[in-house]
């Protein structure tokens, strides 16, 4: 493509119409976001949709959330050794890894990898649907795609995202375990009941909270940018980078507001 | 061209009777960005009969289909199906409503992940009150009128262009909807599989007198649609003499720059001195 026709393929709009847009956007987010918890109180609802998407999605994503959280797990407690062996505290590294997996680490690296592999998937089946006129067929067919494909997904991300994290935090801890005890000689048995002892009920349900909500985000966000796919398959490619980008940025950044928020409540 | 002597002082009075009216379209207007599309189109489809939409690429007939199902909403103007006014309705009540219309997408728009009986139950399976050997009975029946019973267990994917057609309109027809859509169902077939679409629409207008407002490029299937009826005993459709006096529910309108520039039957277009629709039809 030449330069000229490069520039010319550029659509530039006023800053105004930049923010309108992006203020449309949010309102459409806002109201997909609203309407997929408020379609549980309203018939129909799909039972086996919702069980259909947790195998995919819970089951599908299994293997690469329990082995990132169990590297970061051994990671963690190799780095912190660095550190405690310096003060002769190298015991204290089940505390460590226990809270650091377990408040922080164990969820935000469940929802960046569920968000990954997942809001990809909804982004990309969707938009597809969309460029396909797949969905304009189903609410011809007189189905609501927001209750049929939208609700199922959320729910099915928020409760297997709550159970990911409660299995990625025990893979965690163990490949904390394992650093621990080969490489650092530590004994497991001391390991673990210092890493069981440590944690307190605040720490615990901050750890189960956020997961729920990054789920939420996961889903609404993937489910969003599919169904506002536009211009054919590169529209799909498109939509399906910017759920992911949007859901990882918007975990991360949620995740502080969330802990702080937590930590004023529960006084943690 | 040889035409068939229409009723049509029959079918102009049921023009005037509102009730008679599945599809009312009054003053619509409707742009894209900038783009206007409709510009305060009005017509009429009357109960039982097929209305073939014509107009140049980008005229906005796929359009006039989306908006008589409420899948988009006009920027002024009325639209009544069955009876009611879409542009007023939630999207809530449009679900109910639009399960007693049948639409024939442009693509055919089948859901790509699931078999060919599911696609055909889709309705069926949405209302959850339907036993599975009743859907089980009208999904056959449905793939044995486009002769596609076959294809039950196979994936859209799987289908070429021709029997993916066949297989919307059973998903179309499985309820008996009183009124029909159908977006070029013959676009970008080979003669053969046009024909046998083209008696499939004759059939379902003849036998179980459905409304229908067809969009298409082919001026030839629509003329085929106003010169033949459908013979159920032959199971087959049969040209239309010149000598007889056989109702061919069939009108067609012809669109323009936005605008409704013709809306009548074969024998109004025959004797129209528009050079523009001459040409069209030539």
């Amino acid at each position: 493509m030449a330069a000229g026709d490069f520039l010319s393929s550029i659509e530039l709009i006023s800053p105004s119409e930049f923010a309108k847009r992006k203020i449309q956007s949010l309102q459409d987010y806002s109201i997909l976001a609203g309407q997929s918890v408020a379609n549980l109180f309203r018939s129909p609802r799909y039972g086996a949709d919702m069980v259909q998407q947790m195998d995919l999605i819970g089951f599908g994503s299994l293997p690469i959330v329990l082995a990132s959280v169990f590297f970061t797990g051994a990671a963690l407690a190799l780095n912190s050794a660095t550190t405690l062996s310096r003060f002769g505290a190298t015991t204290v590294i089940g505390q460590l890894v226990s809270i650091g997996i377990v408040r922080e680490l164990g969820p935000v690296l469940a929802g960046l990898v569920v968000a990954g592999r997942n809001s990809s998937g909804m982004a990309s089946e969707l938009g597809s649907m969309i460029v396909t006129e797949q969905i304009d067929a189903m609410r011809a067919l007189g189905t609501d795609p927001m209750k049929k494909l939208v609700t199922p997904r959320v729910v099915a991300t928020v409760v297997m995202l709550f159970f990911l994290t409660i299995l990625g935090d025990f893979m965690g801890l163990l490949g904390g375990s394992v650093v621990a005890s080969i490489l650092l000689g530590m004994d497991a048995h001391e390991y673990w009941s210092n890493a069981w002892q440590t944690l307190v009920f605040s720490d615990v349900f901050m750890g189960l909270a956020k997961p729920v909500v990054f789920g939420y985000i996961v889903a609404t966000v993937g489910c969003y940018y599919g169904l506002s796919t536009k211009g054919g398959t590169q529209g799909v490619g498109r939509s399906t980078t910017e759920a992911v980008v949007a859901a990882m940025i918007l975990i991360i950044a949620v995740d502080v507001f969330v802990t702080r928020f937590l930590m004023a409540v529960l006084g943690a | 061209m040889v035409t068939p002597t229409l009723p049509a002082a029959t079918l102009e009075l049921a023009r005037h009777d509102p009730s008679q009216d599945v599809i009312v379209f009054e003053d619509v207007a409707i742009a894209f960005e900038d783009q206007v599309v409709l510009d305060g189109i009005s017509f009429r489809l009357p109960r039982g009969e097929t209305k073939a939409l014509f107009g140049t690429a980008g005229s906005g007939k796929s359009t006039i289909l989306k908006l008589a199902m409420g899948l988009v909403k006009p920027d002024r103007g009325h639209i009544y199906t069955l009876g009611q006014d879409v542009t007023q309705m939630r999207e809530d009540d449009l679900f109910e409503l639009r399960r007693q219309v049948g639409i024939v997408f442009q693509e055919s728009a089948l859901f790509d992940s699931l078999t060919v009986r599911d696609n055909v139950a889709f309705r069926l399976m949405e209302e959850s009150t339907v036993p599975q050997e009743e859907i089980e009975r009208r999904v056959r029946e449905a793939l044995r009128f486009v002769e596609l019973e076959h294809t039950l267990n196979m994936l859209p994917s799987e289908l070429s262009g021709g029997m993916r057609r066949r297989v919307a309109i059973a998903r179309a027809i499985i309820t008996q909807p009183e009124t029909i859509l159908y977006d070029s169902p013959t676009g970008g077939l080979d003669p053969v599989t046009s024909t046998t679409i083209v008696e499939l629409i004759v059939k379902q207008r003849d036998v179980y007198k459905t409304s229908s407002l067809l969009v298409t490029h082919r001026l030839q299937d629509a003329f085929v649609m106003a010169n033949h009826c459908f013979d159920a005993k032959t199971n087959h459709m049969r040209h239309v003499g010149p000598g007889e006096r056989m109702e061919v529910p069939m009108a067609f309108l012809i669109l323009r720059n936005g605008k409704v520039i013709f809306d009548g039957d074969v024998h109004e277009l025959a004797r129209t001195k528009d050079e523009y629709i001459r040409e069209f039809i030539s």
